[in-house]
This record gives C-alpha cells, structure tokens and sequence, in this order.
C-alpha cells in the first residue's frame, strides 16, 4: 500500500514530459513481456515481399527478407531490454559497491580504486569494448559483462562523488566515533542519503547501455543472427535507405524513442529531488 | 597542496603524467587482446581447426613466449614506429593505416571546428534566458538530441538530404588528389552527423558550468555595483566559466572519438573507425592493438591538453601567493 | 531648514515563494511593514537573529531581492527618487553612484579572475565618475586610510593572496570608492576572527566618520552595532520589534525582546575547585599533524576533572578542533598520550574498545549535518541505546522517550525527522543521542556557534543543568570568550597549535595576562557606549609606552 501511494506521489510530481515517457516506457516494456501474444507473426518466417511498405498486413512494413517488421522489432525488444537491462545492474552493483567502498575507506584504498578507474576511463569505452570483443566469443553473456563491467567505471565515479559528499557531514564521523562497522555505515548511513541522485543515474545508465548495444550490433558485434536487437535490425536494412527504404529507420526510431523517454523521466526527477538538507 | 607548485611544475607534472598514461594503457589493451580467456588462435581460425593448424598459428603469432616478453618487443616495435603486420592480409600496418588517419582526424576536427563555438555560443544563449521559453526549447531538443543513435540522424539525413533531395552523395568517398572544397563537400553529411552528436552533449554541460559560475556570490557583488548584464556576464562570469567550460568540451569530444567511428561505417567513409570495426570483425588482433591504441592515445593526448589550459586558466594557480 | 533624509524606507514588504517538491507553491513573507529615515553621516543599525529579515532589507535599499523572493510593497527612495519604480538602466546608474554594498564574505564576494584594484575601481570607472587613473590614485589613497599593508601595490595582488581581514577592508575600499551617498554594511565582520573584527571594525568606523555617508550596519551581534550605530532597529521574523537612538536600545530597551538580547550570556557557573584525585582525562605532550609534517599541535598538556568543564578557546587555525579530533581518535597523534580514567587510549579509533567508545561522545557545531537526514529522531536516539546497551524494543523506546524529556522535547518527536525540528530542537536531539550512551565526557565542539544567542543560552542552560544532574565532564571548544565564561571551570587558551595559558577559570581570566590573552579578551565587544573607542585608545597608549 505505501509502495502504490509513494509510486502515485512520483507520477504527479512529474512533468508533462515525463509522464509521456513514462507512458511509452511501459509501453515498450509490456510489448517486450508478451511478445508471443501481441506479435502479428513469427519474427524469424518470411511473409512477404522484401521491404514491403507499410500496409494493414505488416503495419511496418516488412524487412531486407521479407519478415514482419513490427514482429521482429516486438521480439527484438526483449533482447534489447534484457541486456542492457542485465548490463546497468551488473554496472550498478558493482560500481556504486566499490565506490562506496572508496569513500569510505578513504586514504590508500581509495586512492588505489580511484587510479585504477581513471585507467579504465582513459580509454573511450566503444573502443576498449571493440579491442576486447575482438578476442572474446560474441555471446549474450560477454556482452553483459562487457558492457557492464565497462560502464561500471562511470557508476563508481559518480556514486564515489556522492559518497564522498555524504562521508564528509559529521552524522558519519559520529556513526564511526560510536564503532560502527563499515557496511553499517555504507547501507545505514550513506546508501538512504545517495538513492534519489543514484536512481536519476541508473535511468540514464540504462538509457545509454541501449544506444551501447545498440551501436555494437549495428557494428555487427553485438548480437549475431538469426537472433536480433534493435541495433542489428538497423544494420540489416541499411542497404535499403540509399534506395530511399525507411526500414532501417524505424527501428532507429524505437531506439531512439526509447532513449528520449528514459531522458524525460529521469530529467524530471533529477530536477525536482531536493537537497540532502531538506525534505526526505 | 597544488597552491604550492609553480605553474610550470603543474604543467611538467601533467606531462609526464599522461605519458605513464598511455604507457599504462598499451599494457592494458595488449592485456585486453593476449591474457583474456578467449585463445587468439582458436578464434582465428573457427572451431574447426586441426591440432596441427593451431600449433602452428601459435608458433607463427609467437604466442608460445611468456606474455611480458611479448609486450615489451611490441612496445619496442612500437617506439621505432613499427605496427606490425596484419594477420588477414599480411600487410604492413603503418601502410594500411597511412591516409586514414589523416581522413579521421580531417573528419572529426571539422566537426570539432563546428560544434565547440556552437555549443558555447548556444549555452550562453541558453543562460542569458535562462528559465525562459527559449532556455526550455533549447532543453527539450538538447535532451532529445543526447537520446538519438548516431544511426539514426545519420540516415535520417541519408534519407531526406542525400536521397530525397539529392543535394549530397549518401556515401563519402575521399582520395588524395581532391582539392580541398571537394573534400569539404564529401565530408558534409557525415561531419552534420557528428556534429549533432556531440554538440548537445556540449551545450548541456556549457550551460550547467556557467550557471554555476552565475551563483557564485561575487556575481551578486557585480550586480550590486549595478553593472550591465552583458558585462556581469562577460567580465565577470565568463574568464570564471573558462576552465570548467574546457574541461566539459574535451570530457564531450569522446563522444566524437565514438561517432566518429559509427559515422564512418554509416557513410562508408575511408578512415580509422572503419579498419577498427572490419578488422575487429576478422579478429585481425594485431591490427586491433594498433588502431585501439592510436584511438585511446588520441584522447588521451586530448584531456592532457584539456587539463593543461585549465591550469593555464585558472588565476589562483596563474599568481600563486 | 532642516538636513533632508537621504534614505526613506517606507511600509516595506517582500515575500518569497516557495517551491517544495510535491506541495502547492506557497508565499511566505520575509519583510513586514518596515519603515524607517536616515540622513547623511548617520547610521542605523539593523539587528536581529537568523530569518529576522535585515540582509533582505539590506539588499532591498538596492533595490535588489535575491532570487525567488520579491519586493511586493512600499517604497524606497534614495534621494527622494524611488528606486523601485526606475528602470533597470537607472536603478544600475543608481547603485553604482550613490549606492554600495559590503558583503559579510569578501573573499566569496571578490572575482578570483580579476586583481583587487580592477575590481575596487570598477564601480567608478564604469559609471564614469572618475578616469582610470584618478580612481587607481583615489583607491591607493583609500588603502593607506583603511591600513592595508604596502598600499601602493596591494591593487595589483589577486583576491586569493591577501588575508581575509584585508579582503574585507578591501571591500570597505570597493564601496568606497565610488564615493557612494549610502553603504549597506551586511554583517562585514562576522567570519572574521575577534581580535580581526576589532580592526575592521575600527576601520569601517572611522572611514564612515571621514566620509560622511550614510550607513546601514547588519548585524547579529549587539554588542558590535553598538559600537558603531546612531540607532538601532531590533527585528524579529521580519517584523520592527523595537526603534531608538543606540543608548536607548542599550540602557533603557522597553520591549522584552530586546531587554533579552542585551542581558544575554550575562549566566556564569560558579566555579569548582580542582579535587586532588585523579583527573578523568589527561593529554600529555601532544603534537599532532595532518600531513605528517607540518605540526598544527605541539606540545600540548591538559587534564580535566570528572562532573567538571574545560573550555579550550583559540580563535581559527589555533588547532582547537584538531585537539578534540586527536582525543576522540579520528586523528593519531605524532606523539604524546592520553590517558583517560587511568587508562592510555590507544591513538586510533580502531583500536580504542566499545567500553571506551561508549564514555566519550562528541556532540558537533552543525546539528543540520551531525544527524542522518534519512533516520527519525527515534532512529537517532535509539542506535546509541540499542548498540551500546543491547537494549531493544519497548524498553528501547521508553528510554529514548525518557531522553526526549530531558531535552525537553518530549515523546511527540520521536517519530519526525530532523528537517522538521529547528535549530535549537536539533542541536537538543544531537544532545540527547550523546547522552543515551552514558558517557561520562562529552566533546562539546562549538556547539552555540551556529545558534542564534537567545537559543543558545537555552542549549547552555541545558548542558549546565544535566551536568548538575548526572555529573557528565565537559569539553568546550569554542571561539567565544563569553560561552567560556558562562560555563567553565578551567580553560585553556591556544594560540597557533600551543597552549598559551591553562588553569582554572579565575586564574586564567585574572592579571597578569601573556600578550595574547591580553589581546583576546580585550578584543570581545562589549555591551556598552564607547567600548571601541576606549579599547583602542589605551592600546595605543601601550604601544606608546613600549
């Protein structure tokens, strides 16, 4: 009960603009879930002509081999949810865990932690992710642990910052002047304090693991076919744009939707979640 | 403690600092390719391999010398401007890199060119109207900007420039003996696209760094002495805004250095993105080592003139005490 | 015929909406109705706690309110023009001829791009009034007034590089220089140390009398507008409370109130003699260092009684606080003991056991960030209780109930959260959470400093009576001598990291004085006419005698 009324109280603090994304967001999301019950066809049968335009039949059109679009794109939904779903967590609990663990510890450890991060950030990540998937076998789980352990460089930064800002206020000095242990303090004292900014964070790393996997399978390194994601659609029918062919686009576009909703939500609650001082 | 270095010392320091970097980061990447659980030579050449065939890849690619040895002949190899050679082709690397360096770096300085005046100017719009309706429709698009695949402006201008109207070629193609106005034309769509990419990204960030100059208390000081808002701005504001605003743009350009290489694979255009991702595909290792490191080194070379022109800009340590 | 007012403040009204997350917007009002004269040459000083309202009126006089709040009502009128009703070109011509403005932090309110001269001069020059150069002379001339070192260069230095005392005569210079009719003074020697703020205090006094402005004078601090103020205008949460000429206010305040913040800190405990026994805490030889090298202690020995209060006194950078951080164990020490109830502490905090822990808490200067924003007063209460004591439960809730009373808050609290409560309910609530561990020393580190001085005497009363009651040993840290008398009863004087003086209350507080006590404690204003004027003289007579 107090969950669905603290939800509720969320949705009318949003803007206009969230609500939207929010709306398309579940969208995507309940499509993805029951894609055997809301998909027209199989994604992987081929029912019609190559590049079809859109019609009553294939509401999207059909692709470079003559499958349903808005099938394939329902289907491919799931892979896209799933991995950079599975990817900003693994990111998320490893990067905000190790980062509150820096500010925490402070002085040897943290600087230890902080140095090996920045070596990790000094390489653009679509390039360290292209060296390393050179070696690696193109599975579903490399490119979770990829993606995420990758991006878990970003989640430390920022939950690091954070914490840092939160490790300073004398509540926590106190908290150690009493003998608390460390995880008391990272769970009971810092974790209450960081979940509004980390939360606004998670959305954001979610939003940009899509565009990730996205761009890796539009490469041709991220999920490998018959299977397909949304990036990978792009780049099966990309041959057909030159020809003035929209397919590649629309699934471009769901990527792109996507991405725009998570922002909105996400801008919304970072600009209305108080300071540390006021409000709980 | 930096209060008490010279300014020079600060600038030496950040030197030799980036070149431990990328010293660090040639280990990293060779690690990346040679210590990883995937066997190089297995998946060169597929599942199917005889025994026979894979020992002898091994022994070809040295692989059965300890790994620091192979890393550091690859780094003396390296000092004295040796590549390598491909595996797929047989190629010298420096050869196959040779020009598309220069295209990479022609396409991305352009877009650079472009999106880091733009961005300034547009943050500083941005803040001048701040909470007003033009603040918000800079906002809205910006934030929409950030969410889009590079793919899909890059086609979408494909589309309705290159195809519709017909105004561009859809593909980039760049060779030595083009005058320089060619070269300007064929590059078009792709530096748009790149520098759409990274121009909001940029602008966000302006504007943030310079709205947070805006509430410092010496800017209410300046409006106390009834001075104009263009000067508060200007005078006071911006030489404040400088080094954040340098740190913002190059933390930005690694969003060029990512769609740089998506944008060449859109337009098909002849430069370093392009060899990476193909040569990635053939799991070409060597080839992989070279380009990721030229990427990675590039960037690196980027933020250490980044930090350096914010200690070059910021006066508490331009006149120490 | 009768001198005009240069300012008339009149019915003056701002508000200020509020935006809270989830809630309606809501108008609160900051400013009530104020009205008030003053001609040239003369000053009023605007007195008041924290949300009295003076810096808003203050700003107001400029015609300018801080973002999020409005000037809804009234008028002010500088010369018999209302600057309210000009627009923007002649309200910016209007603060920078005839308006200036000293804030309460020069070194946040100075451009760290620019060196001091450009921006002293800028006023002037922009508005032109003078050329360059006659204003780089003007202001060298004002340097030399106001006694900043080497004044034909001190311009050219850049903010960061001169002290904060100079800073803010700089910035006395700043307002000056444009030679304004009306300087606003907010608060503009609050963060200066005590024996700083005489100076400056001296300074704005004089450069008023030499120039003949007229002047608004901020301040939270009675004693120091008295110093300089013709009259005084006490507010309370935005409304007048009381208006008179400075004597009046002083001497002969009619309003309660005000009778209350003239006879403030006028407590004083009576002190106990040293017993023989054992002393509860003993620091011997310290000398403690944040880097290892550069030793922010040296050698400091004290001790203190059980059921007894230290004051340890020192204005900043005398190494007070890294005192009570080297004690509690969050900073080891490079050498040195502590023996506490006849035991060495080990230096650090890891090795320093429950039972130890338990007798010595700490309460802290800011309550708003010594407690978890996230925890409810009962979560904050009871954590002591419950790890300390293994109690839990019902019997857990009656005794944080039980603290509830003793900090006189009561039972009704226990479930809200510290945003709720306000200042002094805070620093209760941080009060009580020492307390529920049963210590028997309590690190008490500049605990009224954030406070207004009404509710600090309250938190004063309260520590002075549990004291009485449970016979809890005290360790003051503190910056000001009048919290040190109210309450000790031995004190120690630091100066740079050393022990200048240490002993009992009357003994440190009677002649003969080292030259730094001396200096202390002649430096705390006083709340009478002519202080300022009869300190300075007799130490230039005793500058003149050696």
């Amino acid at each position: 009960m107090k969950f669905t009324d603290s939800l509720a109280k969320l949705v009318s603090n949003l803007s206009w603009a969230a609500r939207v994304g929010l709306f398309s967001l579940s969208v995507f999301a309940l499509a993805a879930l029951f894609a055997p019950i809301v998909s027209p066809y199989d994604p992987h049968e081929i029912v019609g002509d190559v590049w079809e335009p859109l019609s009553a039949n294939f509401l999207l059109g059909t692709d470079q081999l003559g499958r349903d679009l808005l099938s394939r794109l329902i289907y491919g939904a799931r892979n896209t949810f799933f991995i950079a779903g599975a990817a900003t967590l693994l990111s998320f609990f490893m990067g905000t865990f190790i980062g509150f663990l820096a500010a925490v510890s402070g002085g040897k450890t943290d600087q230890l932690l902080s140095r090996v991060n920045d070596l990790m950030m000094a390489i653009p990540t679509l390039i360290f992710a292209l060296v390393v998937l050179s070696v690696l076998p193109a599975n579903m789980i490399v490119l979770i642990l990829v993606m995420g352990i990758l991006d878990s460089t970003r989640v430390f930064r920022l939950s690091r910052a954070v914490a840092v800002d939160i490790v300073v206020m004398d509540f926590v000095e106190s908290a150690r002047l009493r003998g608390e242990k460390t995880l008391w303090i990272i769970f009971r004292e810092i974790l209450p304090n960081a979940l509004s900014p980390l939360f606004a964070e998670f959305g954001l790393r979610f939003a940009f693991a899509v565009l990730f996997l996205s761009t890796l399978s539009f490469l041709g390194l991220g999920i490998q076919p018959p299977d397909a994601d949304w990036g990978s659609m792009v780049k099966e029918n990309k041959d057909g744009i030159v020809f003035g062919i929209p397919a590649a686009l629309i699934p471009a576009a769901a990527i792109a939707i996507l991405t725009i909703s998570i922002n909105l939500v996400v801008d919304s609650i970072l600009s209305r979640t108080s300071s540390l001082k006021g409000g709980r | 403690m930096a209060a008490h270095q010279s300014l020079g010392q600060l600038i030496i320091r950040r030197l030799l600092l980036g070149l431990l970097l990328l010293l660090m980061i040639s280990g990293i990447i060779f690690a990346g390719t040679e210590l990883l659980p995937g066997d190089v030579a297995q998946s060169i050449l597929g599942q199917s391999a005889t025994p026979e065939a894979l020992k002898n890849l091994r022994l070809e690619m040295g692989l059965d010398r300890p790994p620091l040895e192979r890393y550091l002949s690859w780094l003396t190899n390296l000092a004295q401007g040796d590549l390598g050679t491909s595996l797929s082709s047989g190629r010298d690397i420096g050869e196959m890199i040779g020009d598309r360096l220069g295209n990479t770096l022609f396409l991305a300085a352009s877009a650079a060119i472009i999106a880091v005046p733009l961005a300034i100017f547009l943050g500083l719009i941005a803040v001048l109207h701040r909470n007003g309706i033009v603040d918000k429709v800079i906002s809205i698009s910006t934030i929409s900007m950030i969410s889009l695949p590079e793919f899909f402006i890059g086609y979408l201008l494909i589309l309705f420039i290159a195809v519709h109207l017909n105004w561009l070629p859809s593909s980039s193609i760049i060779y030595n003996s083009m005058t320089f106005g060619e070269k300007l034309q064929a590059i078009a769509l792709p530096c748009l696209t790149l520098t759409l990419v990274c121009l909001a990204h940029m602008m966000r960030m302006t504007r943030a760094a310079i709205l947070n100059v805006m509430s410092s208390p010496y800017i209410e000081t300046a409006q106390l002495k009834g001075l104009s808002a263009f000067r508060v701005i200007f005078h006071h504001a911006f030489p404040n805004a400088i080094s954040p605003i340098i740190t913002v743009v190059v933390l930005n350009l690694a969003y060029l250095v990512v769609g740089v290489v998506v944008v060449e694979i859109i337009y098909v255009y002849p430069g370093m993105g392009q060899l990476l991702v193909d040569h990635v595909t053939n799991r070409d290792i060597p080839v992989v080592q070279a380009v990721g490191l030229i990427f990675a080194a590039i960037y690196i070379l980027l933020n250490m003139f980044a930090d350096i022109m914010a200690i070059i800009a910021n006066p508490r340590l331009r006149h120490p005490k | 015929m009768p001198v005009p007012h240069f300012l008339e403040v009149s019915n003056l009204e701002i508000t200020a909406s509020i935006n809270m997350p989830g809630d309606i917007p809501k108008k609160i009002t900051l400013v009530d109705n104020i009205s008030f004269k003053l001609k040239r040459g003369e000053v009023i000083g605007l007195i008041g706690e924290s949300g009295a309202g003076k810096s808003t009126i203050g700003l107001a006089a400029l015609g300018y309110a801080r973002s999020g709040c409005a000037i809804s009502g009234g008028s002010i009128k500088i010369n018999g023009t209302d600057i309210l009703q000009l627009p923007t070109k002649a309200r910016n011509k209007m603060r920078g001829t005839q308006v200036a403005y000293v804030a309460q932090s020069a070194a946040a309110a100075f451009n760290p791009a620019h060196r001091i001269s450009d921006q002293v001069i800028e006023e002037a020059v922009v508005h032109r009034l003078m050329s360059k150069t006659e204003a780089l002379a003007y202001a060298d001339d004002l340097y030399e007034k106001l006694g900043l070192p080497d004044p034909k260069n001190f311009g050219r230095r850049y903010p960061h590089q001169v002290s904060g005392g100079q800073l803010q005569r700089a910035m006395t210079v700043m307002a000056l220089c444009a030679k304004p009719d009306l300087i606003i003074f907010d608060e503009p020697t609050t963060a200066l140390d005590v024996t700083t703020q005489i100076e400056v205090l001296a300074t704005i006094k004089n450069a008023i009398k030499d120039t003949g402005v007229a002047a608004l004078y901020i301040t939270h601090d009675l004693a120091v507008v008295a110093q300089v103020s013709d009259y005084i205008m006490v507010l309370r949460h935005g409304k007048m409370v009381e208006f008179g000429s400075t004597d009046q206010i002083i001497n002969h305040a009619q309003q309660q109130y005000t009778q209350e913040l003239v006879s403030i800190r006028a407590m004083e405990k009576e002190e106990q003699a040293a017993p023989d026994s054992r002393p509860l805490l003993q620091v011997s030889h310290i000398d403690a260092a944040y880097d290892g090298l550069n030793k922010v202690l040296e050698d400091v020995t004290l001790h203190l009684h059980a059921g007894q209060t230290l004051s340890i006194v020192g204005e900043s950078g005398s190494g007070k606080s890294t005192l009570a951080r080297v004690i509690t164990g969050l900073l080891p020490p490079l050498q040195g003991s502590i023996v506490f109830n006849g035991i060495e502490l080990s230096a650090g905090l890891k090795n320093r056991d429950l039972e130890q822990l338990r007798e010595l808490q700490m309460i802290y200067q800011m309550a708003d960030v010594a407690m978890n924003p996230r925890h409810t007063i009962g979560q904050i209460i009871g954590r002591p209780i419950e790890f300390y004591h293994g109690t839990k439960g019902a019997q857990k809730r009656r005794e944080t109930i039980e603290l509830l009373d003793q900090i006189e808050l009561g039972e009704q609290y226990i479930d809200r959260y510290p945003a709720e409560l306000s200042g002094g309910q805070k620093q209760r609530v941080c009060i009580a959470r020492a307390l529920a561990a049963k210590p028997s020393l309590i690190i008490c580190d500049e605990v009224t400093s954030a406070l207004d001085p009404l509710v600090a005497d309250g938190i004063l009363q309260l520590l002075m009576d549990l004291q009485k009651e449970h016979n809890y040993a005290y360790l003051f840290i503190t910056h000001d001598l009048a919290t040190v008398k109210a309450i000790s009863d031995s004190i120690a004087v630091m100066y740079q990291g050393s022990l200048v003086r240490f002993g009992q209350k009357s003994k440190v507080l009677s002649p003969p004085f080292d030259d730094y006590t001396q200096m202390l404690l002649s430096s705390v204003p006083e709340m009478e006419l002519g202080w300022l004027e009869r300190i300075l003289a007799s130490r230039t007579m005793q500058s003149a005698d050696n």
